[in-house]
């Protein structure tokens, strides 16, 4: 089985195809971080991060346990709001415009922010039910025929439809974790959102099903700006065009995904990727 | 000897045993210097549990069968003219004025000359009982203790014989509660069966009208028995009650769970709870004295005739009392839902409150309809309110500003004042006991099967 092998050829680790896809990338600033410092409660979880994110990359967040990488994604949809004791400082902006402004609101920029979570969190509704969630909630199909469109559309992009086209309506939370986790992804693909965030997508799902959801970031790069944070350096070699490594609250260095991996500027990044730590 | 003294002596000896078993278990183990099975401790209970057990046993099953013994062979030895033409029941009447004339308590008129004799053959009897239960169990004590004690070795597992007594213990514990649900239903059954020998069950179940009139031994002028415009009165007043109870409770639970911060929820939850610890008697006469009077005085100002004890005051206070039974299990049940579900549809741009409604509370469902169900058979069951502030008038209609009666209250009033437990006025209380065990148990399989098909669908 020889599945995992094949993102790995297309993506940064081989420098062909890594170069195109980062020149590709370097284009237009699509998400701006500037000073961002995480609090809970009294204590501090991120720094203060300065980032950029380029529209139609794939940016990973590497680094051990606790170095805030997931925190800092979940500032990007502000899905941080919903922790009682967390506050955020500094400036991050979309397209230009502020997302925590005072008059901004949160529940459109999460449609344009997408996340998929770590576990897999299907609703306890069908399958159909799951995908027609987002677009019924911010009215994008008008018609039910309009909605069936969205649904196998979002099913194909994650590459799910052919496995659960004849059982839409049974329930999500009967797929196995890899098609829940897909499902998930199709289900925050349907309210076409311009940034997709993922947080350790993969981590609770074995490697075949990995590989596949490593496909799928790789094919929807094409058509969205992707973030995600991952445990596993492999993988950020295998689908990311650049790579993001962060340290005890600081985001230490990046760069493209070659240069992190072959020439790391830092010496904590040298020795995270070799293994000396986290 | 009485047996608190029995008792504590056999508790004394046991204590005994314990220390015993336990030297012994010490000195065998340095008498072949080998390493016991079990620690000295165990050895102890174990002996202390052969010699106290046995003794135990046949105490209660003395206690149980020696009354019964002696009153057989008293009634043999009472003289044959003064048994002969007695009923069952007057018989146990002689009996028991010889009981209380044995042990020395005096009865109405003095005893006759038989009464006494058999009262002295009586007092003897139990005089020969006691003496011999206590040298059965002291036999008993001794045997066992002896037993017990010679039996410890290194091989004897006393561990595992310890662990063996506590499971039969605890499996006699659970047996308790089951067999008195069984008993409790079994009388009632029986004696609904009784009640059915007088008003057939299709009078019963389908009558139209509750008319019991009072019960006049002997005389065959019976009442009319009918079910329906109890039973009616009684759902009237449930589903008043959950109207109340269910939206306010709900909400009550989804502010407490999603909205309030933590302080406010540390105060209010309990200080809701505290509804379901008022003594229902007090609900009672706040429904009789505050709200039916206002109820009342509200329909004059809109013009409806409310009457002031009426079904819609009963369940109106029914239903508050009933709110922290919805809230509370329905809060514990909303806080369950995982965060990941909620953050998965904030994650998609749904609003807390879509987020609620479309994610939460579907998950949520089962949990949550069998709180309605826990709360809907307190409602039924319920009595002290419905005494008080429904009026009690048994009459089939469909006003719930007007007076009902409740099958509870049905049973109050039939098993006050004069009984006669051969009379169907009385009876009938059995009867509508079992309905509404019925009832109730019913609610609570669906509940069962509800949530079931619910949990296959959600998880």
């Amino acid at each position: 089985m020889n599945i995992p092998a094949q993102p790995m050829a297309t993506s940064s680790v081989s420098v062909g195809s890594g170069e195109s896809r980062v020149s590709k990338a370097k284009d237009k600033v699509k998400m701006n971080a500037q000073g961002v410092k995480v609090f809970y409660g009294d204590a501090q979880a991120i720094n203060g991060i300065d980032l950029d994110i380029y529209e139609n990359e794939v940016l990973a967040f590497i680094g051990p346990s606790g170095c805030g990488k997931s925190t800092f994604l979940r500032c990007l949809n502000r899905m941080n709001d919903t922790i009682d004791i967390c506050r955020v400082e500094g400036k991050i902006t979309l397209d230009d415009n502020d997302i925590y402004a005072a008059d901004r609101d949160v529940v459109l920029l999460r449609a344009q922010v997408g996340i998929v979570f770590q576990k897999p969190n299907p609703f306890p509704k069908s399958i159909y039910e799951n995908i027609a969630y987002g677009p019924r909630l911010h009215g994008l199909a008008r018609r039910k025929a309009e909605l069936d469109d969205i649904v196998e559309s979002s099913l194909r992009r994650a590459g799910l439809w052919d496995e659960v086209k004849d059982r839409l309506d049974k329930p999500g939370t009967g797929l196995s974790g890899g098609q829940q986790q897909r499902l998930c992804i199709a289900r925050t693909v349907a309210v076409s959102p311009d940034v997709i965030l993922m947080d350790e997508p993969c981590s609770a799902l074995d490697p075949i099903a990995t590989a596949k959801v490593e496909q799928l970031i790789d094919e929807l790069s094409e058509s969205y700006t992707i973030v995600m944070v991952t445990h596993n350096m492999q993988q950020a070699a295998r689908v990311a065009d650049r790579t993001a490594f962060f340290h005890m609250g600081d985001l230490v260095e990046v760069d493209s995904t070659d240069q992190i991996f072959t020439n790391p500027q830092d010496q904590r990044t040298h020795d995270y990727i070799t293994g000396r730590f986290g | 000897m009485s047996n608190l003294a029995l008792i504590a002596t056999l508790l004394v000896m046991m204590a005994l045993a314990y220390h015993l078993g336990l030297t012994r278990s010490r000195a065998v183990a340095a008498e072949h210097d080998v390493r016991m099975h079990s620690r000295p401790g165990y050895y102890g209970v174990l002996v202390a549990l052969w010699c106290g057990l046995p003794a135990l046993a046949i105490f209660l099953l003395w206690s149980f069968l020696a009354p019964q013994l002696i009153d057989m062979l008293v009634t043999q030895q009472l003289p044959a003219d003064l048994v002969a033409g007695l009923s069952d029941r007057e018989l146990q009447t002689v009996l028991r004025r010889v009981t209380a004339l044995a042990d020395g308590r005096g009865v109405a008129g003095g005893g006759s000359p038989e009464e006494l004799d058999a009262a002295a053959h009586m007092a003897r009897l139990q005089t020969i009982e006691n003496f011999s239960l206590v040298a059965l169990m002291a036999v008993l004590v001794v045997v066992g203790l002896i037993v017990a004690r010679r039996r410890i070795s290194p091989n004897w597992r006393a561990r595992n014989q310890v662990e063996r007594v506590i499971m039969v213990a605890l499996a006699a514990s659970s047996a308790v509660a089951i067999f008195t649900t069984i008993g409790i239903v079994l009388s009632m059954l029986g004696e609904a069966l009784k009640f059915f020998s007088f008003i057939s069950p299709v009078e019963f179940f389908f009558g139209t009208t509750w008319n019991p009139r009072f019960s006049t031994s002997g005389s065959s002028n019976q009442g009319e028995f009918g079910l329906l415009p109890l039973l009616w009165g009684t759902m009237m007043v449930s589903i008043i009650a959950l109207l109340v109870a269910i939206p306010v409770g709900l909400m009550t639970a989804i502010y407490m769970a999603e909205y309030a911060p933590p302080w406010l929820r540390n105060v209010a939850k309990p200080v809701i709870e505290i509804l379901a610890g008022i003594p229902t008697i007090v609900y009672g006469f706040f429904a009789l004295i505050v709200v039916g009077p206002f109820l009342s005085s509200l329909g004059d100002l809109i013009g409806i005739n409310i009457r002031t004890t009426s079904a819609l005051t009963a369940g109106l206070v029914m239903g508050i009392m009933i709110i922290p039974f919805v809230s509370s299990l329905s809060d514990d049940i909303i806080t369950q839902v995982p965060k990941s579900l909620r953050d998965g549809a904030l994650g998609l741009g749904a609003t807390k409150s879509e987020t609620i409604r479309q994610v939460v509370l579907p998950a949520a469902l089962p949990g949550i309809v069998g709180a309605f169900l826990l709360a809907a058979s307190r409602a039924i069951g319920e009595t002290m309110i419905v005494v008080l502030a429904a009026g009690n008038n048994p009459v089939l209609h469909a006003n719930p500003f007007e007076a009902v009666s409740t099958i509870t209250v049905t049973i109050v009033n039939q098993l006050t004042g004069d009984m006669d437990f051969a009379s169907p006025q009385s009876l009938v209380a059995f009867a509508l006991g079992l309905t509404l065990f019925v009832i109730t148990l019913g609610l609570n399989v669906i509940a069962l099967v509800v949530v079931r098909k619910y949990r296959q669908q959600y998880e």
